[in-house]
């Protein structure tokens, strides 16, 4: 235990050592991302990942956005299980067919009003997978989308920006 | 001579014919009759020969029908064994009863070629789901692949459990946590699980038949997506085959580049991953710190080469970045870093009582099911089996055995704490590699001319990727076009292991027992 304690104190904060340009746009995103949480979604934005056909490269800096250095559950951010508990849904894709139905399935679950972030290139518009028998290309052939984040894989800051863009436009308007 | 094809040789006489357009000169190709196809396996199998891989080309660009292929592995040699089959109607004996891991090999073979393997024992499709039209062939050159697939009724026959206090649990294709989509069903009687059953499939993306709609050079973009965890395995395993086609003699420095790369991915995947496993067991400690870590080590790739995943990084004849003075003195402050918080992380592991309660005897794939399942990589390495490409398949520098003198990390026992140890010692080792490189690379250019590869040859490569043993078969058509690109990842063979390691644990702990593996979704569905 001992070790334990040890180490998280030698650790401490390590927003600290990030190099400075980061910082301050983790901050800024960070700082707008809570107000906008705070007004809209009362401090707590739950969101649910779903995998529609992704190569694992997004998922990996969708994990990114939980570690120390970006510690997204300080915004009110947090990651859960179940559609039925989620405000956003952050989909990667291309969506594959065989992914399609569980994908309509997962946001039919997700209760509105509801947001969808299509994440990474292959999430845009399919990618260098495309449109072929296996894949149907981006998300918005199979849901509506509110947000694309670009990017192979889109890093950790440019995830925080998509999902303070989403969370930005009323939920309510434009559907 | 080799071993394997001296087997082969005294076994069946003058039915085998070596085959002369499979390169590197390396890896042996030979032709067998298709009926002797199994007969061949049993042969190897005598041998103490692992099945490595097999899959299916369609050769008639050629005027030939279509050819069926297994890889075998025994030490340092690799032996292809093909078979011809004709146009019309083919079909080969299945080596399934002889070598397990062929079981979703030919599945695969079954539902996308449209080849009938005699005897396999479970005609379900696999990849294609039941909703598909049984009678299209994705992987035929006959298949137009922009054409959408209409969806039919069908149903997919599971594994059943009948009897008193058994019940089921189905899983997915959307799971709880942040990874990718498949289905597992579970059969239990109270907490116990008496069997698991895998469907995978589901990110199914056409990966191999969308290669052979590209160019040599634009697909090692493709193959850095694969999977994206593994991206610099990929690259460096698809540009590898393509050199050993084209003739192109890579610089020695790019080689040593590529080796820096392959031990990077491996340090941050290692650090991901066990701190995920340690959450698994409610240990969120370790997964903070531990990814702490892997963040360091994807900033320093970010500002050195630009991608913190390296994608793109490896191309045919090369590399696209080098590294100079000041980006080694970076790395090495880094590892020094990295390396003391992962040495007391390692402690705390150790000495963690209620870790230890969690991780051993749990998930327990035995040595000799491990062998018979052919698994690769670490998963192999904690059930006793002592495989690691970067010694039995070198390129430079892990060819200069005496001067890097790579460990191998082998535990015997087989559970969730082995895989976690092995890769613990896999880090170190990494990291030791990594340093010798920057102390040792050559000078020199770092990219050459990938080249053109002639009609009707074929190229092969095996790199030990961070999760094990990946496989690329490259055939190019009469034009020298990409007729055939098989892609191995090691999930394909490992993910049979998870299902062998499942059965007499705790429910709860299959989160744990599937982390410890880690087996790539994406790798296998392609």
């Amino acid at each position: 235990m001992i070790r334990i304690l040890h180490q998280i104190f030698r650790t401490g904060i390590v927003t600290e050592p990030l190099p400075r340009a980061a910082e301050e746009e983790i901050k800024r995103v960070g700082a707008k991302l809570e107000e906008v949480i705070r007004k809209r979604f009362r401090r707590s934005l739950t969101i649910r990942e779903v995998d529609a056909g992704s190569c694992n490269g997004c998922e990996l800096e969708i994990h990114a956005i939980n570690n120390p250095y970006y510690n997204c559950e300080r915004f009110g951010i947090h990651f859960t299980a179940s559609p039925r508990f989620a405000d956003l849904l952050l989909v990667t894709g291309p969506v594959t067919r065989n992914m399609e139905i569980a994908l309509r399935r997962t946001y039919n679950a997700t209760p509105t009003p509801k947001l969808v972030v299509a994440v990474g290139d292959c999430g845009c518009n399919g990618g260098i997978f495309g449109e072929s028998y296996a894949s149907l290309g981006g998300i918005d052939k199979v849901i509506p989308v509110d947000v694309y984040i670009p990017g192979c894989p889109p890093a950790p800051v440019v995830l925080l920006n998509g999902i303070l863009a989403a969370v930005d436009r009323d939920p309510r308007e434009g559907k | 001579m080799s071993t394997l094809i001296d087997a082969l040789y005294s076994a069946l006489g003058t039915d085998v014919r070596s085959d002369g357009g499979q390169c590197p000169s390396t890896v042996l190709c030979c032709t067998v009759p298709g009926e002797k196809f199994a007969e061949a396996a049993g042969v190897l199998k005598k041998n103490y020969a692992l099945l490595a891989a097999e899959w299916a080309a369609d050769e008639t660009p050629f005027g030939r029908g279509f050819s069926v292929f297994a890889c075998y592995r025994w030490g340092k040699e690799y032996l292809i064994v093909r078979s011809e089959l004709p146009a019309d109607n083919p079909q080969f004996p299945s080596i399934t009863p002889c070598y397990v891991p062929a079981y979703r090999f030919e599945r695969q073979i079954r539902s996308l070629m449209g080849i009938t393997p005699l005897g396999h024992p479970d005609p379900r499709p696999w990849i294609k789901f039941e909703d598909w039209p049984q009678d299209i062939f994705p992987l035929r050159k006959t298949y137009d692949a922009a054409k959408p697939v209409p969806r039919v009724q069908g149903e997919y026959q599971w594994a059943r459990a009948e009897g008193e206090g058994i019940y089921e649990i189905p899983v997915g294709p959307v799971h709880a946590g942040i990874i990718e989509p498949g289905h597992f069903r579970f059969q239990a009687v109270g907490e116990m699980v008496v069997n698991l059953e895998e469907r995978l499939g589901y990110v199914h993306k056409g990966i191999e038949k969308r290669f052979e709609s590209l160019s040599w050079n634009d697909a090692v973009r493709l193959a850095g997506r694969v999977t994206g965890d593994t991206t610099v395995g990929h690259s460096i395993a698809y540009s590898m085959a393509l050199e050993s086609m084209t003739g192109c003699k890579v610089p020695e420095r790019a080689h040593w580049i590529r080796a820096l790369f392959l031990e990077r991915e491996r340090i941050a995947n290692h650090l991901g991953d066990i701190g995920a496993i340690c959450n698994d067991a409610a240990f969120a400690f370790a997964l903070y710190q531990l990814s702490r870590l892997k963040e360091l080590a994807l900033r320093t790739n970010y500002s050195l080469f630009g991608h913190r995943f390296m994608m793109d990084k490896v191309v045919p004849g090369g590399v696209t970045v080098d590294v100079d003075i000041t980006g080694a003195d970076t790395i090495l402050a880094e590892l020094d870093i990295i390396s003391r918080d992962f040495e007391r992380m390692v402690v705390i592991y150790d000495e963690n009582a209620s870790l230890e309660d969690r991780v051993r005897d749990t998930g327990w794939l035995k040595p000799e099911r491990a062998r018979e399942l052919c698994t690769v990589g670490f998963v192999a390495r904690a059930s006793g089996l002592n495989l690691d490409c970067r010694i039995f398949n070198p390129f430079p520098p892990y060819d200069q055995y005496h001067n890097i003198e790579l460990a191998v990390p082998v535990k015997v026992t087989g559970d969730v704490h082995a895989r976690v140890w092995v890769r613990v010692e896999e880090v170190r080792e990494s990291i030791r590699i990594i340093r010798y490189i920057l102390e040792h690379m050559p000078r020199g250019p770092i990219t050459a001319d990938p080249g053109k590869p002639l009609p009707d040859t074929a190229g092969f490569s095996a790199v030990e990727g961070w999760r094990g043993e990946i496989i690329y078969w490259l055939q190019a058509g009469p034009r020298g076009e990409v007729n055939r690109c098989m892609v191995r990842d090691p999930s394909s063979v490992n993910w049979l292991g998870l299902e062998q390691a499942i059965p007499n644990n705790i429910v709860p702990d299959f989160p744990l027992c599937n982390k410890s593996f880690n087996q790539s979704y994406s790798g296998h569905d392609l």
